[in-house]
């Protein structure tokens, strides 16, 4: 009596399990089906690799982000914070041009200041969380405010430009291809797939989902709790960097207007994945599922003629708050 | 005010043959109890006795499973959630339930704000609080917001308030647990005008002193039964804790092992400061089972984060082995050799939206590493292994943790905290709120890790534990260490004459 039930009950849960884990997919394999009836060539090797290109900027950001938010923390300054790198990345590359030329020497000095710039950036928004010990919707707000504010005073309100012969050397690092796949595609998958690493398979990330779950319980538990969150702040401000990389040989250009809403998108993807918005468990491939799921329904919407395209980010939007509830109606069920 | 007895005045609110049970486990057996107009009847007993159950059963936040409540002569059904307010029953919560950015005057009539069409009247609100105050006696701005009062004002406006709804009947749980001795005298000239003006005041307080110089009449509960109802001036201290006291020590325990008469001393600690507790000096030695008892609020948990290292702030000199050690976090103190076991297993000690292994592990997680990453199937070997040692109940390995009763959480707890190997543990409340089977297991595990030459520190508010378990108990009062009792010398009463204060002042 007592082996029946026993063997009953994990059953049904690992069922219900399987579900609320396979949510992500079946939105994703719903609206390549909806795709598809809008038009035949969605679903070939050329759309879908273009799909997953364009969302690779978003993509590393919201990867950072489910670092953030599975902490228990939230980063509201990332897509400033990325025009901000973009327009930095730019002025460091037309500065070094007329003295290291337009070589990759200088490319490089581009990219390593954008990951370091992001990298103090994050830091800067982890500092104020952990050691000022202020929210992080406030601080990231207030940075997301500042950042803004700088890339249009470095722009001075216009737009900087790449150095010609320097986007040239720098853009196959958006439009190369290795084994007929785009160079975006391989640098999000292989973040992607070290950040599940990271963060399913390291104390890092078990500490993470601690901190995320009960602050005070990581504490008690002997869990270096500040330096814990200030690493991942670290590690968004990082992966930001890692996009505006990306992010500039494909535009060449930054101004005020540059990666506006990103935050909107990054966060969105990150809940659709199924990383929970209070903390405590976070899923990298979610999260990417959650990116492609968010650059179909734009694409999607530009395929059709009956909802206009400018409403892409209400969609986002209502996803969002939509996840959410979802979210909190599955816990309130258990 | 008015004698008590053979007077002819009738109880305001009375208790009948109460009894009250939570689930399956009654906590109060048929208490009769009243009180009378202008009178102050004081109720005492040990944690758990049933004194905060009674109150709420008399405040209409718990209903009575049998038996009836009489209120101005009339058997009434109160009505919950301090809707009993609106009768003239009004509780005053031990921690008080005041909105803590209000104003004075808007605490005062919260939810019964002088409004006309929506708009309140401010000045009129105004006016009616500063009487109201001036009635009491006190000097509280009613502009002042509530967070910048101390403790003991809050606690006037609470008064305040409750008279504003004509309180008839006023219930106060421990008010002067938190206050210094001036604010109690001035609650007390408090207590005193309202049973001048006929409010009935029924008090809750550990303090025996307090109570036989305010109270009128005192009623004893034990165990959820009552003890007895006396005049306050025919007790005296000695016999309220013998009252209070006095069971039996059941075979709940195992049989004491004392440590070596020259076990080393693995733990010293002196002069210890820091936030809420004062001059903490005393020494474990290899083996023993230190009892810390004393109560709530007493200052032995913040002991027991001091030492580990969870406290900012600490002065004072902690010797580890004979070496001179300071912590200044809880990885510190774990290398150390020293584990801290918290009595908050929900809030500080577990992750209850997770798994049973990741819990386990939280603290060692070092140790199952394959390269850089975690080795699962080591953690899941960890976790067999406490489950069998420490027979943790589980339906499967994939439940919550906060699916576990409180009982097996307490045992994954221990588990976790054994997982470090330490040789210092310090366990605090390790059997609050969990059933008495498993009180027992975890019982003989502490003694069975004692005599293996691990050397406890136990904190507990429940005394026949401290007893039942201690080779030699620390009482806590007030943040200092007021008594040491070792051999013949542990038992209730002393114990519960040195958390009272009545040691050495009443020696029998």
């Amino acid at each position: 009596m007592t082996t029946t039930a026993g063997e009953a009950a994990p059953q049904i849960r690992r069922q219900r399990l399987r579900l609320g884990a396979l949510g992500p997919i079946i939105a994703l394999v719903l609206l390549m089906v909806l795709g598809t009836l809008l038009n035949g060539n969605f679903l070939s090797f050329g759309n879908l690799a273009n799909i997953v290109a364009r969302s690779s900027f978003i993509g590393l950001i919201a990867i950072g982000a489910t670092f953030v938010i599975t902490s228990g923390g939230l980063d509201l300054s990332v897509g400033s914070m990325a025009a901000f790198i973009a327009g930095m990345m730019i002025i460091i590359i037309n500065g070094a041009v007329p003295g290291l030329g337009a070589g990759w020497s200088v490319v490089a000095l581009g990219i390593l200041a954008g990951l370091a710039i992001g990298a103090l950036g994050g830091a800067a928004n982890g500092l104020l969380v952990t050691i000022g010990r202020i929210e992080p919707f406030i601080v990231t707000l207030g940075s997301l405010g500042i950042f803004r504010a700088l890339i249009t005073f470095l722009a001075n309100g216009g737009t900087l430009n790449l150095n010609m012969a320097a986007n040239e050397t720098y853009s196959p690092l958006y439009s190369g291809k290795i084994f007929d796949i785009p160079v975006p595609i391989i640098i999000f998958a292989v973040v992607a797939i070290v950040a599940e690493i990271v963060l399913r398979r390291t104390t890092f990330g078990r500490h993470i989902a601690a901190i995320g779950s009960n602050e005070q319980v990581a504490r008690y538990s002997a869990i270096k709790v500040d330096l814990v969150r200030l690493m991942t702040y670290v590690l968004q401000g990082l992966l930001v960097g890692a996009a505006a990389v990306l992010y500039v040989p494909k535009f060449g250009s930054a101004n005020s207007s540059t990666a506006v809403l990103w935050e909107l998108q990054a966060i969105a993807a990150v809940i659709i994945g199924g990383t929970t918005l209070r903390g405590g468990f976070g899923r990298i491939w979610g999260t990417v599922i959650g990116v492609i799921i968010l650059e179909l329904i734009g694409n999607i919407l530009n395929l059709q003629s009956l909802i206009s395209p400018y409403l892409n980010q209400a969609f986002q939007g209502a996803i969002i708050i939509i996840a959410v509830l979802l979210q909190r109606s599955r816990r309130t069920a258990n | 005010m008015s004698g008590t007895e053979g007077a002819p005045v009738a109880p305001i609110l009375a208790a009948n043959r109460i009894s009250k049970s939570f689930g399956e486990i009654p906590v109060l057996f048929s208490i009769d109890f009243d009180v009378l107009p202008g009178e102050v009847h004081a109720i005492i007993g040990e944690n758990g006795a049933g004194k905060s159950t009674l109150m709420k059963i008399l405040s209409g936040f718990e209903q009575p499973t049998s038996g009836t409540i009489t209120y101005d002569g009339k058997t009434v059904t109160l009505p919950p959630y301090g809707e009993a307010e609106a009768m003239g029953i009004v509780l005053i919560h031990q921690e008080l339930n005041l909105a803590e950015h209000l104003k004075v005057v808007d605490s005062i009539f919260l939810g019964r704000e002088i409004a006309r069409a929506g708009i309140m009247n401010k000045r009129l609100m105004l006016e009616k609080a500063k009487a109201l105050l001036n009635t009491l006696h006190v000097g509280i701005d009613p502009n002042a917001r509530i967070d910048t009062l101390t403790v003991a004002d809050k606690q006037m406006v609470e008064i305040a308030k409750a008279i504003s709804r004509d309180a008839r009947v006023l219930i106060m749980d421990e008010p002067t647990a938190v206050l210094s001795l001036a604010e109690t005298q001035t609650l007390f000239e408090q207590i005193r005008r309202l049973t001048a003006r006929g409010v009935a005041i029924i008090f809750i307080s550990h303090k025996l002193d307090e109570v036989m110089h305010l109270a009128n009449r005192v009623t004893v509960l034990r165990d959820g039964q009552l003890i007895a109802t006396v005049d306050a001036s025919a007790l005296t201290p000695d016999t309220a804790a013998q009252m209070m006291v006095g069971r039996e020590l059941s075979n709940l325990y195992p049989p004491k092992h004392e440590p070596d008469v020259d076990a080393p001393v693995v733990l010293s600690v002196r002069h210890l400061e820091a936030r809420g507790i004062h001059d903490i000096s005393f020494d474990l030695r290899q083996g023993e089972i230190l009892g810390f008892a004393g109560l709530v609020g007493s200052g032995r948990t913040a002991v027991a984060e001091a030492i580990v290292g969870l406290t900012q702030g600490v002065a004072g000199e902690l010797v580890v082995n004979g070496r001179p050690v300071h912590f200044g976090n809880v990885a510190q103190s774990l290398a150390g050799g020293l584990a801290y076991l918290t009595k908050d297993r929900k809030g500080k000690g577990l992750l209850v939206n997770m798994g049973l292994r990741p819990n386990l592990t939280l603290l060692t997680l070092n140790r199952h590493l394959r390269g850089v990453f975690v080795d699962t199937a080591s953690e899941s070997r960890a976790l067999e292994r406490a489950v069998r040692r420490f027979d943790i109940r589980a339906r499967d390995a994939s439940v919550r943790v906060g699916q576990l009763s409180g009982g097996n959480q307490q045992k994954l707890m221990l588990g976790k905290t054994m997982e470090s190997e330490p040789e210092i543990i310090i366990m605090d409340e390790p059997t609050r709120g969990i059933d008495v089977g498993t009180k027992q297991q975890i019982y003989h595990i502490i003694a069975a890790l004692a005599a293996e030459g691990k050397s406890i520190i136990l904190i507990s508010s429940e005394l026949q534990e401290v007893i039942g378990l201690s080779h030699r108990v620390m009482v806590m009062r007030f943040g200092r260490i007021v008594g040491e009792l070792e051999g013949a010398a542990i038992n209730e009463e002393q114990i519960v004459r040195h958390q009272m204060g009545i040691e050495g002042k009443a020696a029998a």
